[in-house]
Protein backbone atom coordinates (compact mmCIF):
# COMPACT_ATOMS: atom_id res chain seq x y z
CA UNK A 1 0.00 0.00 0.00
CA UNK A 2 1.18 3.45 -0.81
CA UNK A 3 1.85 5.83 1.38
CA UNK A 4 0.15 9.02 1.31
CA UNK A 5 1.72 12.88 1.79
CA UNK A 6 0.64 16.46 2.00
CA UNK A 7 2.97 18.50 -0.48
CA UNK A 8 0.52 21.64 -1.19
CA UNK A 9 -2.38 23.23 1.05
CA UNK A 10 -4.31 26.20 0.07
CA UNK A 11 -7.23 28.23 1.73
CA UNK A 12 -9.92 30.91 1.31
CA UNK A 13 -11.40 31.60 4.99
CA UNK A 14 -12.83 34.17 6.99
CA UNK A 15 -9.18 35.14 8.69
CA UNK A 16 -7.28 35.47 4.96
CA UNK A 17 -7.57 34.63 1.56
CA UNK A 18 -4.37 32.06 1.92
CA UNK A 19 -2.71 30.08 4.09
CA UNK A 20 0.44 32.19 5.65
CA UNK A 21 -2.48 34.69 6.57
CA UNK A 22 -4.85 32.03 8.09
CA UNK A 23 -1.76 30.96 9.72
CA UNK A 24 -0.72 34.23 11.16
CA UNK A 25 -4.20 34.61 12.36
CA UNK A 26 -4.58 31.34 14.18
CA UNK A 27 -0.78 31.51 15.70
CA UNK A 28 -2.38 35.63 16.65
CA UNK A 29 -5.18 34.05 18.32
CA UNK A 30 -7.29 36.64 16.12
CA UNK A 31 -11.36 35.57 15.14
CA UNK A 32 -12.82 35.63 11.61
CA UNK A 33 -16.31 36.42 13.49
CA UNK A 34 -18.21 39.23 12.79
CA UNK A 35 -21.38 40.81 11.41
CA UNK A 36 -23.29 39.12 9.11
CA UNK A 37 -22.88 41.41 5.36
CA UNK A 38 -25.24 40.32 2.81
CA UNK A 39 -28.73 40.61 1.48
CA UNK A 40 -31.81 40.63 3.93
CA UNK A 41 -29.07 40.06 7.15
CA UNK A 42 -31.39 42.22 8.71
CA UNK A 43 -34.33 40.09 8.57
CA UNK A 44 -32.17 37.21 10.44
CA UNK A 45 -32.33 36.60 13.98
CA UNK A 46 -28.81 35.63 14.27
CA UNK A 47 -26.74 38.49 12.80
CA UNK A 48 -22.74 37.01 13.09
CA UNK A 49 -21.23 34.69 11.00
CA UNK A 50 -17.31 33.69 9.33
CA UNK A 51 -17.70 35.73 6.14
CA UNK A 52 -14.78 35.81 3.69
CA UNK A 53 -14.03 39.41 3.64
CA UNK A 54 -13.25 42.04 0.80
CA UNK A 55 -13.63 39.18 -1.69
CA UNK A 56 -13.55 40.73 -5.05
CA UNK A 57 -13.52 37.27 -7.39
CA UNK A 58 -12.12 39.35 -10.50
CA UNK A 59 -9.04 39.67 -8.46
CA UNK A 60 -8.37 35.98 -8.39
CA UNK A 61 -10.57 34.54 -11.54
CA UNK A 62 -10.90 35.55 -14.92
CA UNK A 63 -13.97 37.89 -15.49
CA UNK A 64 -14.98 35.76 -18.57
CA UNK A 65 -15.89 32.32 -16.43
CA UNK A 66 -17.07 34.31 -13.47
CA UNK A 67 -20.84 34.00 -14.86
CA UNK A 68 -20.20 29.69 -14.05
CA UNK A 69 -19.30 30.18 -10.64
CA UNK A 70 -21.25 30.38 -8.18
CA UNK A 71 -18.71 31.54 -5.00
CA UNK A 72 -18.42 28.25 -3.12
CA UNK A 73 -16.79 27.49 -6.53
CA UNK A 74 -14.42 30.61 -6.49
CA UNK A 75 -13.49 29.68 -3.37
CA UNK A 76 -12.25 26.30 -4.12
CA UNK A 77 -10.39 27.39 -7.37
CA UNK A 78 -8.30 29.96 -5.31
CA UNK A 79 -7.36 27.56 -2.63
CA UNK A 80 -6.83 24.99 -4.82
CA UNK A 81 -4.52 27.22 -6.77
CA UNK A 82 -2.54 27.92 -4.05
CA UNK A 83 -1.90 24.54 -3.30
CA UNK A 84 -1.07 23.59 -6.36
CA UNK A 85 1.45 26.25 -6.36
CA UNK A 86 2.41 25.17 -3.18
CA UNK A 87 3.04 21.47 -4.11
CA UNK A 88 4.79 23.19 -7.54
CA UNK A 89 2.99 20.20 -9.30
CA UNK A 90 2.09 21.27 -13.08
CA UNK A 91 -1.36 21.15 -14.69
CA UNK A 92 -1.93 18.25 -16.80
CA UNK A 93 -1.64 15.52 -14.49
CA UNK A 94 -4.40 13.66 -16.39
CA UNK A 95 -5.66 10.22 -15.82
CA UNK A 96 -2.81 10.04 -12.50
CA UNK A 97 -4.48 13.13 -11.02
CA UNK A 98 -8.07 13.44 -9.58
CA UNK A 99 -9.96 15.74 -7.06
CA UNK A 100 -12.59 14.94 -4.09
CA UNK A 101 -14.16 17.72 -2.79
CA UNK A 102 -16.64 18.35 0.13
CA UNK A 103 -19.67 20.71 0.41
CA UNK A 104 -22.81 20.74 2.53
CA UNK A 105 -24.49 22.92 0.49
CA UNK A 106 -22.88 23.65 -2.92
CA UNK A 107 -23.87 26.25 -4.77
CA UNK A 108 -26.65 27.56 -2.41
CA UNK A 109 -26.87 31.45 -3.07
CA UNK A 110 -27.79 30.12 -6.75
CA UNK A 111 -30.35 28.20 -5.58
CA UNK A 112 -31.80 31.46 -3.36
CA UNK A 113 -31.16 33.88 -6.95
CA UNK A 114 -33.53 31.96 -9.02
CA UNK A 115 -36.22 31.10 -6.61
CA UNK A 116 -36.10 34.88 -5.62
CA UNK A 117 -36.34 35.05 -9.20
CA UNK A 118 -39.27 33.12 -9.66
CA UNK A 119 -40.80 33.51 -6.36
CA UNK A 120 -40.52 36.83 -5.51
CA UNK A 121 -40.23 38.63 -8.13
CA UNK A 122 -42.45 36.88 -10.38
CA UNK A 123 -40.11 35.95 -13.18
CA UNK A 124 -40.77 33.05 -15.33
CA UNK A 125 -37.28 32.37 -15.84
CA UNK A 126 -33.89 31.92 -14.46
CA UNK A 127 -30.38 32.29 -15.83
CA UNK A 128 -29.35 29.78 -18.10
CA UNK A 129 -26.04 28.89 -15.59
CA UNK A 130 -28.15 27.77 -12.86
CA UNK A 131 -28.04 24.15 -12.61
CA UNK A 132 -24.29 24.19 -13.68
CA UNK A 133 -23.67 26.99 -10.81
CA UNK A 134 -25.40 25.14 -8.12
CA UNK A 135 -24.74 21.39 -8.26
CA UNK A 136 -22.48 19.99 -5.61
CA UNK A 137 -19.81 18.68 -7.85
CA UNK A 138 -19.53 22.04 -9.43
CA UNK A 139 -16.40 22.65 -7.43
CA UNK A 140 -14.27 19.38 -7.68
CA UNK A 141 -15.28 19.66 -11.39
CA UNK A 142 -13.91 23.29 -11.91
CA UNK A 143 -10.61 21.82 -10.19
CA UNK A 144 -10.23 19.41 -12.62
CA UNK A 145 -11.01 21.80 -15.72
CA UNK A 146 -8.67 24.22 -14.31
CA UNK A 147 -5.55 21.57 -13.91
CA UNK A 148 -6.65 18.96 -16.63
CA UNK A 149 -7.18 15.96 -14.00
CA UNK A 150 -9.32 12.82 -15.47
CA UNK A 151 -8.58 10.33 -12.68
CA UNK A 152 -10.99 10.22 -10.01
CA UNK A 153 -13.33 13.68 -9.45
CA UNK A 154 -16.30 14.11 -7.82
CA UNK A 155 -18.14 15.45 -4.34
CA UNK A 156 -18.62 14.13 -1.39
CA UNK A 157 -21.86 15.83 0.83
CA UNK A 158 -22.07 14.54 4.80
CA UNK A 159 -22.81 17.68 6.33
CA UNK A 160 -20.13 19.04 9.11
CA UNK A 161 -18.19 15.65 7.86
CA UNK A 162 -17.73 16.19 4.39
CA UNK A 163 -14.19 17.52 3.95
CA UNK A 164 -12.87 14.57 5.97
CA UNK A 165 -15.11 12.15 4.27
CA UNK A 166 -13.24 13.38 0.90
CA UNK A 167 -9.97 13.54 2.46
CA UNK A 168 -10.49 10.05 3.84
CA UNK A 169 -11.72 8.86 0.44
CA UNK A 170 -8.88 11.06 -1.79
CA UNK A 171 -6.13 9.06 0.42
CA UNK A 172 -7.59 5.97 -0.45
CA UNK A 173 -7.70 6.91 -3.98
CA UNK A 174 -3.89 7.30 -3.77
CA UNK A 175 -3.51 3.78 -1.65
CA UNK A 176 -4.78 1.43 -3.94
CA UNK A 177 -2.83 2.75 -7.40
CA UNK A 178 -5.89 4.93 -8.67
CA UNK A 179 -4.04 7.72 -8.59
CA UNK A 180 -0.89 9.72 -8.06
CA UNK A 181 -2.07 13.23 -6.92
CA UNK A 182 -5.76 14.06 -5.49
CA UNK A 183 -6.91 17.48 -4.72
CA UNK A 184 -9.09 16.95 -1.79
CA UNK A 185 -10.34 19.51 0.80
CA UNK A 186 -14.07 21.12 1.42
CA UNK A 187 -15.72 24.39 0.49
CA UNK A 188 -18.46 26.26 1.39
CA UNK A 189 -20.62 29.25 0.67
CA UNK A 190 -23.46 28.69 3.04
CA UNK A 191 -23.79 32.36 4.47
CA UNK A 192 -26.56 33.34 2.70
CA UNK A 193 -30.21 34.95 3.84
CA UNK A 194 -31.56 31.47 2.61
CA UNK A 195 -28.75 29.34 4.38
CA UNK A 196 -28.52 31.08 8.29
CA UNK A 197 -32.36 31.17 7.84
CA UNK A 198 -32.01 27.35 7.84
CA UNK A 199 -29.69 26.81 9.99
CA UNK A 200 -31.46 29.42 12.84
CA UNK A 201 -34.90 27.38 12.32
CA UNK A 202 -32.94 24.29 14.01
CA UNK A 203 -32.05 26.64 16.97
CA UNK A 204 -27.99 26.07 17.44
CA UNK A 205 -26.59 29.18 16.21
CA UNK A 206 -25.06 31.15 18.50
CA UNK A 207 -25.96 34.84 18.63
CA UNK A 208 -23.40 36.43 20.19
CA UNK A 209 -19.86 34.37 20.07
CA UNK A 210 -18.67 30.51 19.36
CA UNK A 211 -17.18 29.18 22.53
CA UNK A 212 -15.88 26.03 21.99
CA UNK A 213 -15.65 23.57 25.18
CA UNK A 214 -16.64 26.24 27.49
CA UNK A 215 -19.00 27.06 30.00
CA UNK A 216 -21.81 29.13 28.68
CA UNK A 217 -21.72 28.42 25.31
CA UNK A 218 -24.51 28.94 23.21
CA UNK A 219 -24.15 27.33 19.77
CA UNK A 220 -22.24 27.43 16.53
CA UNK A 221 -21.20 29.85 14.10
CA UNK A 222 -20.87 29.35 10.55
CA UNK A 223 -18.21 30.20 8.18
CA UNK A 224 -17.46 30.26 4.75
CA UNK A 225 -14.32 29.52 2.17
CA UNK A 226 -12.33 26.58 1.13
CA UNK A 227 -9.90 24.00 1.93
CA UNK A 228 -7.78 22.36 -0.74
CA UNK A 229 -4.75 19.68 0.02
CA UNK A 230 -2.54 18.24 -2.68
CA UNK A 231 -2.51 14.58 -1.26
CA UNK A 232 0.09 12.72 -3.35
CA UNK A 233 1.64 9.43 -3.55
CA UNK A 234 4.54 9.05 -1.08
CA UNK A 235 6.97 8.14 -3.71
CA UNK A 236 5.44 10.22 -6.68
CA UNK A 237 6.60 13.05 -4.44
CA UNK A 238 9.84 12.28 -3.53
CA UNK A 239 10.47 11.10 -7.22
CA UNK A 240 9.97 14.79 -7.91
CA UNK A 241 12.04 16.68 -5.49
CA UNK A 242 8.78 17.88 -3.85
CA UNK A 243 8.77 19.48 -0.64
CA UNK A 244 6.82 17.15 2.16
CA UNK A 245 4.41 19.10 4.80
CA UNK A 246 2.93 16.47 6.39
CA UNK A 247 2.00 12.21 6.21
CA UNK A 248 -1.46 11.48 6.05
CA UNK A 249 -1.39 8.45 8.39
CA UNK A 250 -4.84 7.48 8.66
CA UNK A 251 -8.32 7.87 8.08
CA UNK A 252 -11.53 6.16 9.48
CA UNK A 253 -15.23 6.54 9.17
CA UNK A 254 -18.11 4.91 11.20
CA UNK A 255 -22.07 5.83 11.72
CA UNK A 256 -24.14 6.47 15.28
CA UNK A 257 -26.87 4.98 13.33
CA UNK A 258 -29.30 6.39 16.25
CA UNK A 259 -30.30 10.04 15.93
CA UNK A 260 -30.52 12.25 13.27
CA UNK A 261 -29.11 15.19 14.82
CA UNK A 262 -27.80 14.46 18.38
CA UNK A 263 -24.38 13.07 18.27
CA UNK A 264 -23.49 9.69 20.19
CA UNK A 265 -19.58 9.23 21.93
CA UNK A 266 -19.66 5.76 21.04
CA UNK A 267 -19.72 6.52 17.29
CA UNK A 268 -16.90 9.06 17.16
CA UNK A 269 -15.13 6.91 19.48
CA UNK A 270 -15.24 4.12 17.34
CA UNK A 271 -14.17 6.84 14.56
CA UNK A 272 -11.29 7.82 16.54
CA UNK A 273 -9.50 4.12 17.51
CA UNK A 274 -9.96 3.16 13.72
CA UNK A 275 -8.25 5.87 12.12
CA UNK A 276 -5.46 4.99 14.86
CA UNK A 277 -5.17 1.85 13.69
CA UNK A 278 -5.39 2.87 9.99
CA UNK A 279 -2.76 4.97 11.20
CA UNK A 280 -0.45 2.18 12.77
CA UNK A 281 -0.94 4.16 15.65
CA UNK A 282 -1.57 3.91 19.11
CA UNK A 283 -3.40 6.85 21.36
CA UNK A 284 -0.02 7.66 22.97
CA UNK A 285 1.39 8.99 19.98
CA UNK A 286 -1.56 11.63 19.04
CA UNK A 287 0.39 14.61 20.36
CA UNK A 288 -2.51 17.11 19.65
CA UNK A 289 -6.57 17.22 18.53
CA UNK A 290 -8.07 19.73 16.28
CA UNK A 291 -11.60 18.53 17.74
CA UNK A 292 -14.80 19.49 15.93
CA UNK A 293 -15.99 21.89 19.26
CA UNK A 294 -18.89 23.69 17.49
CA UNK A 295 -19.43 25.10 20.82
CA UNK A 296 -22.95 23.55 20.67
CA UNK A 297 -23.81 22.31 24.00
CA UNK A 298 -24.30 18.42 22.97
CA UNK A 299 -21.08 18.02 20.37
CA UNK A 300 -18.74 19.75 22.69
CA UNK A 301 -19.86 17.80 26.04
CA UNK A 302 -20.06 13.94 23.47
CA UNK A 303 -17.14 14.85 21.91
CA UNK A 304 -15.28 15.05 25.42
CA UNK A 305 -16.78 11.81 26.71
CA UNK A 306 -15.51 10.23 22.88
CA UNK A 307 -11.80 11.77 23.79
CA UNK A 308 -12.10 10.80 27.34
CA UNK A 309 -12.85 7.29 26.01
CA UNK A 310 -10.28 6.66 23.65
CA UNK A 311 -7.03 8.70 25.33
CA UNK A 312 -8.64 8.22 28.89
CA UNK A 313 -6.43 10.28 31.42
CA UNK A 314 -3.60 11.01 28.79
CA UNK A 315 -5.25 12.91 26.37
CA UNK A 316 -3.33 15.03 24.41
CA UNK A 317 -3.95 19.06 24.05
CA UNK A 318 -7.16 19.57 21.95
CA UNK A 319 -8.37 22.73 20.39
CA UNK A 320 -11.44 23.52 18.31
CA UNK A 321 -10.16 26.71 15.85
CA UNK A 322 -14.47 27.24 14.84
CA UNK A 323 -14.27 30.17 16.99
CA UNK A 324 -11.66 31.68 14.19
CA UNK A 325 -12.49 30.27 11.06
CA UNK A 326 -16.47 29.80 11.95
CA UNK A 327 -17.74 26.43 11.42
CA UNK A 328 -17.21 25.60 7.86
CA UNK A 329 -19.71 22.63 7.24
CA UNK A 330 -18.21 21.22 4.47
CA UNK A 331 -15.36 23.07 4.04
CA UNK A 332 -14.79 22.84 7.88
CA UNK A 333 -12.76 19.57 8.11
CA UNK A 334 -10.18 21.16 5.12
CA UNK A 335 -9.96 24.10 7.75
CA UNK A 336 -9.17 22.14 10.26
CA UNK A 337 -6.42 19.75 8.21
CA UNK A 338 -4.61 22.71 7.48
CA UNK A 339 -4.67 23.53 11.15
CA UNK A 340 -3.33 20.38 12.00
CA UNK A 341 -0.54 21.23 9.17
CA UNK A 342 0.25 24.63 11.18
CA UNK A 343 0.30 22.44 14.29
CA UNK A 344 2.84 19.60 12.63
CA UNK A 345 4.97 21.73 10.66
CA UNK A 346 5.52 24.63 12.93
CA UNK A 347 5.70 23.37 16.41
CA UNK A 348 2.67 25.39 17.06
CA UNK A 349 -0.96 24.48 18.35
CA UNK A 350 -3.42 26.77 17.37
CA UNK A 351 -5.81 28.19 20.49
CA UNK A 352 -9.22 27.33 21.07
CA UNK A 353 -10.81 31.20 21.12
CA UNK A 354 -14.08 32.29 22.35
CA UNK A 355 -13.42 30.48 25.80
CA UNK A 356 -15.00 31.99 29.21
CA UNK A 357 -14.84 29.36 31.76
CA UNK A 358 -14.20 25.71 32.37
CA UNK A 359 -16.95 23.29 31.93
CA UNK A 360 -16.74 20.07 34.16
CA UNK A 361 -18.79 18.60 31.20
CA UNK A 362 -15.37 18.92 28.62
CA UNK A 363 -12.54 18.73 30.95
CA UNK A 364 -9.55 18.62 28.27
CA UNK A 365 -6.16 19.81 28.27
CA UNK A 366 -7.42 22.83 26.05
CA UNK A 367 -5.06 25.26 24.02
CA UNK A 368 -6.08 28.37 25.58
CA UNK A 369 -5.41 32.20 24.50
CA UNK A 370 -2.13 31.86 22.73
CA UNK A 371 -0.97 29.29 20.16
CA UNK A 372 1.21 26.52 22.13
CA UNK A 373 4.47 25.88 21.50
CA UNK A 374 4.77 21.79 20.82
CA UNK A 375 6.67 19.13 19.16
CA UNK A 376 4.30 16.56 17.96
CA UNK A 377 4.33 13.60 16.00
CA UNK A 378 0.60 12.90 15.28
CA UNK A 379 -2.27 14.58 15.29
CA UNK A 380 -6.25 13.65 15.09
CA UNK A 381 -8.72 15.74 13.23
CA UNK A 382 -12.01 15.09 14.06
CA UNK A 383 -15.31 15.50 12.12
CA UNK A 384 -18.68 14.69 13.51
CA UNK A 385 -21.79 15.48 11.33
CA UNK A 386 -25.75 15.28 11.95
CA UNK A 387 -26.69 12.55 10.65
CA UNK A 388 -24.37 10.65 13.26
CA UNK A 389 -21.33 10.38 10.81
CA UNK A 390 -17.90 10.34 12.09
CA UNK A 391 -14.77 11.04 9.94
CA UNK A 392 -11.71 10.89 11.96
CA UNK A 393 -8.08 11.60 9.78
CA UNK A 394 -4.86 11.37 11.61
CA UNK A 395 -1.48 13.69 10.11
CA UNK A 396 1.88 13.16 10.60
CA UNK A 397 5.23 14.56 10.96
CA UNK A 398 6.95 13.33 7.34
CA UNK B 1 -55.85 37.91 21.42
CA UNK B 2 -56.80 34.46 22.59
CA UNK B 3 -57.82 33.85 26.26
CA UNK B 4 -56.00 31.54 28.39
CA UNK B 5 -57.62 28.65 27.99
CA UNK B 6 -57.30 28.76 24.06
CA UNK B 7 -53.84 28.88 24.15
CA UNK B 8 -53.27 26.39 26.75
CA UNK B 9 -55.33 24.13 24.51
CA UNK B 10 -52.85 24.83 21.59
CA UNK B 11 -49.87 24.37 23.34
CA UNK B 12 -51.33 20.63 24.18
CA UNK B 13 -52.67 19.98 20.98
CA UNK B 14 -48.85 20.79 19.43
CA UNK B 15 -47.47 19.43 22.12
CA UNK B 16 -49.47 16.18 21.42
CA UNK B 17 -48.98 16.06 17.76
CA UNK B 18 -45.02 15.40 18.45
CA UNK B 19 -45.21 12.77 20.91
CA UNK B 20 -47.86 10.98 18.58
CA UNK B 21 -50.59 11.50 21.50
CA UNK B 22 -54.70 12.24 21.97
CA UNK B 23 -54.30 15.99 23.79
CA UNK B 24 -55.77 14.12 26.42
CA UNK B 25 -53.29 12.59 27.30
CA UNK B 26 -51.23 15.67 28.09
CA UNK B 27 -52.25 16.81 31.23
CA UNK B 28 -52.72 20.56 31.57
CA UNK B 29 -49.61 20.38 34.90
CA UNK B 30 -47.15 17.67 32.58
CA UNK B 31 -43.67 18.30 32.79
CA UNK B 32 -41.79 18.52 29.18
CA UNK B 33 -38.84 15.99 30.68
CA UNK B 34 -41.72 13.62 31.45
CA UNK B 35 -43.48 13.84 28.40
CA UNK B 36 -40.17 12.72 27.19
CA UNK B 37 -39.96 15.19 24.03
CA UNK B 38 -36.69 15.43 22.39
CA UNK B 39 -34.88 18.01 21.24
CA UNK B 40 -36.01 18.06 18.07
CA UNK B 41 -39.26 17.51 18.91
CA UNK B 42 -38.75 20.67 21.03
CA UNK B 43 -37.65 22.81 18.20
CA UNK B 44 -40.61 21.47 15.90
CA UNK B 45 -43.20 22.59 18.74
CA UNK B 46 -41.48 26.08 18.84
CA UNK B 47 -41.74 26.73 15.35
CA UNK B 48 -45.41 25.50 15.82
CA UNK B 49 -46.33 27.66 18.92
CA UNK B 50 -45.05 30.33 16.81
CA UNK B 51 -47.09 29.54 13.31
CA UNK B 52 -50.05 29.67 15.24
CA UNK B 53 -49.67 32.54 17.42
CA UNK B 54 -47.68 34.98 14.69
CA UNK B 55 -45.26 35.11 17.87
CA UNK B 56 -41.34 34.78 17.97
CA UNK B 57 -40.17 32.81 20.88
CA UNK B 58 -36.69 33.28 21.78
CA UNK B 59 -34.73 29.89 22.31
CA UNK B 60 -31.77 28.74 21.73
CA UNK B 61 -31.17 24.58 22.03
CA UNK B 62 -27.69 25.27 24.02
CA UNK B 63 -29.25 26.85 26.85
CA UNK B 64 -30.53 24.67 29.28
CA UNK B 65 -31.89 27.65 31.68
CA UNK B 66 -33.94 29.51 29.35
CA UNK B 67 -33.61 32.81 30.88
CA UNK B 68 -36.45 34.74 28.04
CA UNK B 69 -38.99 32.18 27.55
CA UNK B 70 -39.26 28.44 30.00
CA UNK B 71 -40.14 25.58 28.52
CA UNK B 72 -40.03 23.16 31.52
CA UNK B 73 -43.83 22.57 31.47
CA UNK B 74 -46.67 23.16 29.91
CA UNK B 75 -47.95 25.75 32.35
CA UNK B 76 -44.70 27.58 31.58
CA UNK B 77 -44.54 27.47 28.15
CA UNK B 78 -48.70 28.86 28.20
CA UNK B 79 -47.42 31.67 30.43
CA UNK B 80 -44.13 32.62 27.81
CA UNK B 81 -46.73 32.49 24.88
CA UNK B 82 -49.52 34.61 27.01
CA UNK B 83 -46.37 36.80 28.07
CA UNK B 84 -45.40 37.14 24.24
CA UNK B 85 -48.82 38.18 22.94
CA UNK B 86 -49.24 40.66 25.58
CA UNK B 87 -45.83 42.23 24.19
CA UNK B 88 -47.19 42.45 20.66
CA UNK B 89 -50.94 44.00 21.43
Amino acid sequence: MRRVVITGIGTVNALAHDVPGTFAALVAGRSGIGPLGFRDADRLSIRIGAEVRDWDPVVHLPASKLPLYDRVTQYALVAGAEAMAMAGLPAGLGSRGGVILGTAAGGISTWEDSYRAVFAQGKNRVSPLTVPRLMHNAAASHLSIEWGLTGPVFSVSSACASANHAMGLALQQIRVGAADVMLAGGAEAMLCFGGVKAWEGLRVLAPDACRPFSLGRKGMVIGDGAGVLAFEAEDHARARGAVILAEVGGFAMSADAGDIVAPDPVGAAAAMRSALADAGMVAGDIGYINAHGTGTLSNDRSEAAAIRMVFGGNAPPVSSTKAAHGHGIGATGAFEAISSVLALTKGLLPPNLGFDAADPDCALDLVLGAARPAQVRAVMSNAFAFGGLNAVLVLANA
Amino acid sequence: MASRAEIEEAVIAILAKQLLLAPAEVAPDAGIEDLGLDSLGKVEAIFALEERFGISIPFNANEPDQHDFGFASVPEIVAGVARLMAGQG
